[in-house]
């Protein structure tokens, strides 16, 4: 036989055979239904969640910069009508002195003309009497002179 | 400096692996030289050769220390039933094999360490039926090694239950598990392809069946000391087991590519059919001997260097036989994970290349 001469060291055992088969048989059985499915199971559901974790993260995190730009977009936006409404306040209170200004003016003007129509009425008034007056004066002192003379 | 360390010892682990490749011969070389002076200089002479054999082949007991060591059962079977009986018959209290007298005489065959049946003048008898199912030092490793695996998986089953998927690996299960997913990872899923979950637990199961014996091995003393995953028997069985899988998951491409190659003209299918089937018991062949090679070989290696002290009958020789030994052994415990991953790799390759679907027409053309 052939095996029959070989070394011991390289003669496989029957007995060494049959054990390790139904060792090898055993375990992996065992090993396959209690341990490598579990375990196998677990490392794939705990990847699961981290990839999913992971997707989550980088969802919300560009969720965040949209929301930041559009932050910033609503607030130059306010910026640029809070410019505009300050703009226009200042055209309308300007509008509304230069109006007042212009009225004014309008005023003053007209004060000053019927001031100086009234000096012009007093002034003629006065000179009216005064010239009658001098008349007066004048007549009377004709008559004494005569009456006297 | 600790990438650096990493790095030389990977180094000096292929230079172990060419050192290891020639262990066998090297050492069996010193053991004939030193057979030759046994001869000549009388019994008294330290065998170099019967020392070595006996650490690295099977007993029927398991060695503790001094004079004391477990007599472990032996069973039998012959055609006169089963025999049962404790190992302790077969020697004397001078470690000479002795005759027991059961249904048969049986007594130790001094060269091969295995039972004999008796021929009633004293003589072996070889051709009687003698089947022998003892519980040996290396099936006692086996059952240990085989609670062991369970053991260990099933409580870190139990810690994946009882922690959760929420929170991360504690203790020994942190450690196992990124080998857990090197296995699957590096060994199976690039392999493989896409169909590997179906493969995993046998991949694990042979991976860490190989890994912890070993490991075990290479323990001196009682829970280990047996040369187990360095028996022939041990990596027959797995090559066996492998060879099974992957003919029975091969497909019909697998086999198209082994008796009618496509893609070259005929006269070379003809030539390729019987190489490309020899290939198919080759490769689970290569896979045994491999194996027990690799870890026979190194147990041979660091006894030879322990035997130079008595060899060369001084103390002084452990100077450099401790250090080489010891240099030796670091690179066993290498080799004890490597030969546990180049087994499981290839048997995923080989699974792998079974299963491969036709899918590169135009690479033969």
């Amino acid at each position: 036989m052939f095996f029959l001469d070989l070394d011991p060291l390289v003669k496989p055992d029957l007995g060494l055979i049959i054990w390790m088969t139904v060792t090898f048989f055993i375990v992996m059985f065992v090993l396959g239904k209690y341990a490598w499915k579990p375990i196998l199971k677990a490392v794939h559901t705990r990847e699961n969640k981290i990839e999913d974790a992971i997707t989550q993260a980088a969802k919300v995190q560009a969720e965040m910069a949209q929301l930041k730009n559009d932050n910033e977009a609503l607030l130059t936006k306010a910026r640029e009508e809070r410019a505009v409404m300050l703009k226009e306040a200042k055209d309308i209170k300007d509008k509304i002195i230069n109006e007042a200004k212009d009225q004014a003016k309008v005023e003053a003007n007209k004060i000053i003309t019927d001031a100086q129509a009234a000096i012009n009425h007093q002034k003629m008034a006065a000179l009216t009497e005064i010239k009658n007056q001098v008349g007066n004066l004048v007549i009377e002192v004709s008559e004494k002179f005569y009456a006297e003379s | 400096m600790a990438f650096k360390g990493i790095k030389s010892l990977l180094v000096a682990a292929l230079a172990g692996f060419l050192l290891l490749n020639s262990g066998v011969a090297k050492a069996q070389h010193e053991g004939e030289i030193k057979a030759d002076t046994t001869a000549t200089h009388g019994e008294k002479e330290f065998d170099i050769t019967e020392t070595i054999m006996d650490h690295v082949k099977d007993s029927y007991g398991w060695h503790l220390w001094g004079h004391t060591s477990v007599h472990l059962p032996v069973m039998l079977y012959t055609d006169k039933g089963l025999e049962v009986f404790s190992s302790k018959n077969l020697r004397d209290e001078h470690h000479q094999p002795v005759v027991y007298n059961g249904k048969n005489s049986y007594k130790l065959n001094h060269e091969t360490g295995k039972i004999e049946i008796l021929n009633a003048d004293g003589t072996s008898n070889t051709t009687a039926k003698l089947f022998d199912f003892s519980i040996t030092k290396n099936v006692a490793t086996l059952l240990l090694s085989m609670l062991l695996v369970c053991i260990i998986f099933l409580s870190i089953a139990k810690a994946y239950q009882k922690r959760g998927v929420n929170s991360a690996p504690k203790g020994l299960q942190s450690f196992l598990e990124p080998i857990i997913l090197f296995v699957r990872d590096d060994i199976a899923k690039p392999n493989i392809g896409p169909k590997y979950t179906k493969y995993m637990p046998f991949l694990l199961s042979i991976f860490f069946f190989i890994w912890l014996n070993n490991m075990l091995g290479l323990i001196p003393f009682f829970p280990g000391g047996a040369n187990l995953s360095g028996n022939i028997a041990f990596t027959m069985v797995l090559a066996l087991i492998v060879f099974v899988v992957v003919n029975v998951s091969a497909n019909k491409n697998y086999w198209k590519h082994i008796f009618w190659m496509p893609g070259v003209a005929w006269p070379m299918k003809l030539f390729l059919a019987p190489i490309e089937l020899m290939g198919v018991f080759i490769k689970p062949i290569s896979l045994m001997i491999r194996l027990f090679a690799n870890i026979t070989a190194g147990h041979i290696l660091v006894l030879a260097l322990i035997c130079l002290i008595f060899v060369f009958k001084a103390v002084a020789a452990a100077a450099v036989a401790v250090p080489f030994a010891v240099f030796i052994y670091c690179i066993e415990l290498l080799v004890a994970f490597l030969q546990a991953f180049i087994f499981t790799m290839l048997t995923a390759l080989y699974i792998g290349m079974a299963i491969e679907e036709h899918h590169h027409e135009e690479a033969h053309h």
